[in-house]
């Protein structure tokens, strides 16, 4: 028993004197970065910028971890693939051809618009696809079972994409709406951050009004807290749970869009980092709330765009720019030890632990 | 030919033998309710009932159409709706969306707007907290609303779960009250109580389930003034 204690108390310790040290860490890197003065204002909003594009990308990808998590208390790591999926389909059999016939640059809206539907339409069949097939049989099953599913599923489109469509990145057009940079906030802000933004915005609030407002929103929400009772009120859940993933698919659809048309290019694997960076997202925010997905995400794209040039640089790491994945499964790590809720989310209860 | 009627329904929780072959009737117009101790099978049968168990053998037909071939999430559409047991109600949802999920089975704005109001008169306490988070409400103050929400849905036959549960004594008679005044607005009720006394005033009969099994039927008054009964559920010598 007193072995037990003492145990108990030498991770406490421990725990705390990472905590301190990061602390340290931080504050002794941005404190030198700054007395540096090692980057301009100008600079510095860059970083920001581009870590806000970034991080609305993260908070679109991360909506679907978060509302699967809500309605099946389950990890769905396929959903990487579900963002992946739409792009590299629309990319290779529209936006390549229509690139390559000239119509893209006679028609780039209509043209972007159309790549964004189909883009959306396919993550949706094969998120619907994943869901009938693989995952609906194991709703019952203990929770490890779907886990490990899901991360089945996820090597199952990686590497059928990858054997119909092939292993090669495949370049996104370029187009000229898109490129070239606006003067804004004092400095010149790239026009496809500024789009990659609005359009975040954009679906956000639709996402809102769709799960507040309506009447299918609302079932949603309340499969989530209670499948017996919902269908009670009839609501079909199965339905229910098939529209959730339909609207996370939707939202990872128009973020592969987005991503195709910053890095220009896709490619078979282009879905694990996104996605696992959006599932520390959602966990960062809160698994299970909305909001909470939205502002994880943006905090993550910022704290990695900022944090490598605000305190690593300023410890002296040589290859500070490198660091920022460490940085943001670092991250990951700290929430899950320190604050398991995430910023918005409730204390885990039993049955969702 | 009954409302309701349940025929040698046998249910079953994995290999546990819940329900060994429940017959009940209920007529329009009806309370009827089911006594008895806790395990007895009180709101297996209303689960049953509502879809959320599915009958292993037996038969159970509402206005004389088989229930047992729908899932739960079709019975609403029938006509039957349930209060379940501990409430049931979404606490993240406000008081309002509560009862808009009640009507989630329909589509007739104003009989919904009109079902609003007769439920917002019923609980004025509800009105007063439209925009409330359902999980603030106190248990009184919920479990008005899992019957509102019920109500919400126009069901023909009401299923009721333990309404008095958990709840202080003066409570409780509202809750009875409200089932009364509900019933004589012409919604036929299915009530499971623990709280025999209560449940005998307002009903028109009664059944006593037993360890899965119904080992008595009678109107309430006769129920009132079985001596068993009296000795086993009303606490009287």
């Amino acid at each position: 028993m007193r072995s037990r204690l003492a145990n108990i108390d030498f991770i406490g310790v421990f725990l705390w004197v990472i905590r301190a040290a990061i602390i340290v860490a931080v504050v002794w890197g941005t404190t030198a970065t700054i007395l540096n003065n090692t980057y301009t204002t100008r600079q510095w909003t860059d970083f920001l910028v581009f870590g806000v594009a970034q991080g609305s990308m993260y908070a679109l990808i991360a909506i679907g971890y978060t509302l699967v998590y809500g309605v099946l208390f389950m990890i769905n790591f396929a959903h990487g693939e579900f963002f992946m999926s739409g792009i590299f389909t629309a990319t290779v059999f529209l936006a390549l051809p229509m690139d390559n016939a000239g119509w893209l640059d006679r028609n780039p809206l209509l043209g972007l618009l159309i790549i964004a539907v189909v883009s959306m339409v396919i993550s949706v069949v094969i998120a619907v696809v994943t869901e009938r097939i693989a995952y609906r049989h194991l709703r019952t099953a203990p929770r490890l079972v779907p886990l490990i599913t899901a991360i089945g599923a996820s090597f199952f489109w990686q590497n059928l994409y990858r054997g119909l469509l092939g292993g090669e990145q495949k370049p996104f057009p370029q187009l000229e709406v898109l490129t070239g940079t606006i003067p804004m906030l004092g400095t010149e802000i790239q026009k496809v951050h500024i789009v990659v933004i609005i359009v975040t915005i954009i679906m956000l609030i639709g996402l809102n009004f769709f799960i507040i407002r309506t009447k299918t929103g609302k079932a949603i929400r309340s499969v989530a807290e209670d499948k017996e009772v919902a269908a009670l009120m009839g609501i079909d859940v199965d339905r229910t749970i098939t529209i959730t993933f339909i609207t996370g698919a939707a939202m990872a659809g128009i973020a592969g869009v987005l991503y195709a048309m910053v890095y220009r290019q896709v490619h078979f694997f282009m879905g694990f980092i996104p996605g696992i960076k959006a599932f520390t997202a959602a966990v960062l925010g809160g698994i299970g709330s909305i909001p909470g997905a939205a502002i994880g995400g943006l905090f993550l794209g910022m704290f990695e765009s900022v944090g490598p040039s605000l305190f690593l640089k300023g410890l002296g790491i040589p290859a500070f720019n490198q660091l920022k994945d460490v940085i943001a499964f670092t991250m990951l790590v700290l929430v899950l030890i320190f604050r398991p809720q995430g910023i918005l989310g409730e204390p885990l209860a039993e049955k969702k632990a | 030919m009954a409302m309701l009627e349940l025929n040698n329904v046998h249910a079953f929780y994995g290999n546990i033998h819940a329900l060994k072959g429940i017959s009940i009737e209920v007529n329009e117009g009806e309370i009827v309710t089911l006594i008895g101790a806790n395990g007895a099978g009180k709101s297996t049968t209303l689960k049953t009932i509502s879809g959320l168990l599915k009958p292993r053998t037996g038969s159970i037909t509402f206005e004389g159409e088989d229930l047992t071939i729908f899932p739960a999430h079709d019975i609403v559409y029938k006509g039957i709706a349930l209060v379940p047991e501990g409430r049931g109600v979404f606490a993240k949802l406000t008081v309002i969306e509560n009862l808009d999920m009640g009507a989630f089975s329909r589509t007739d704005r104003e009989g919904i707007a009109a079902d609003l109001d007769r439920v917002m008169t019923l609980f004025p306490r509800l009105e007063e907290r439209r925009k409330q988070i359902a999980g603030t409400l106190s248990g009184g103050e919920q479990q008005m609303l899992a019957t509102a929400r019920a109500l919400m849905a126009h069901p023909r036959l009401l299923l009721m779960d333990e309404p008095s549960m958990g709840l202080a004594p003066v409570l409780v008679e509202s809750v009875f009250e409200t089932i009364q005044e509900i019933n004589q607005e012409g919604t036929t009720v299915l009530l499971v109580e623990q709280n025999a006394h209560m449940a005998l005033q307002v009903a028109d009969r009664g059944y006593v389930l037993q360890t899965g099994e119904i080992v008595l039927k009678d109107t309430a008054k006769g129920l009132r003034d079985n001596e068993e009964v009296q000795k086993a559920y009303l606490g009287m010598e």
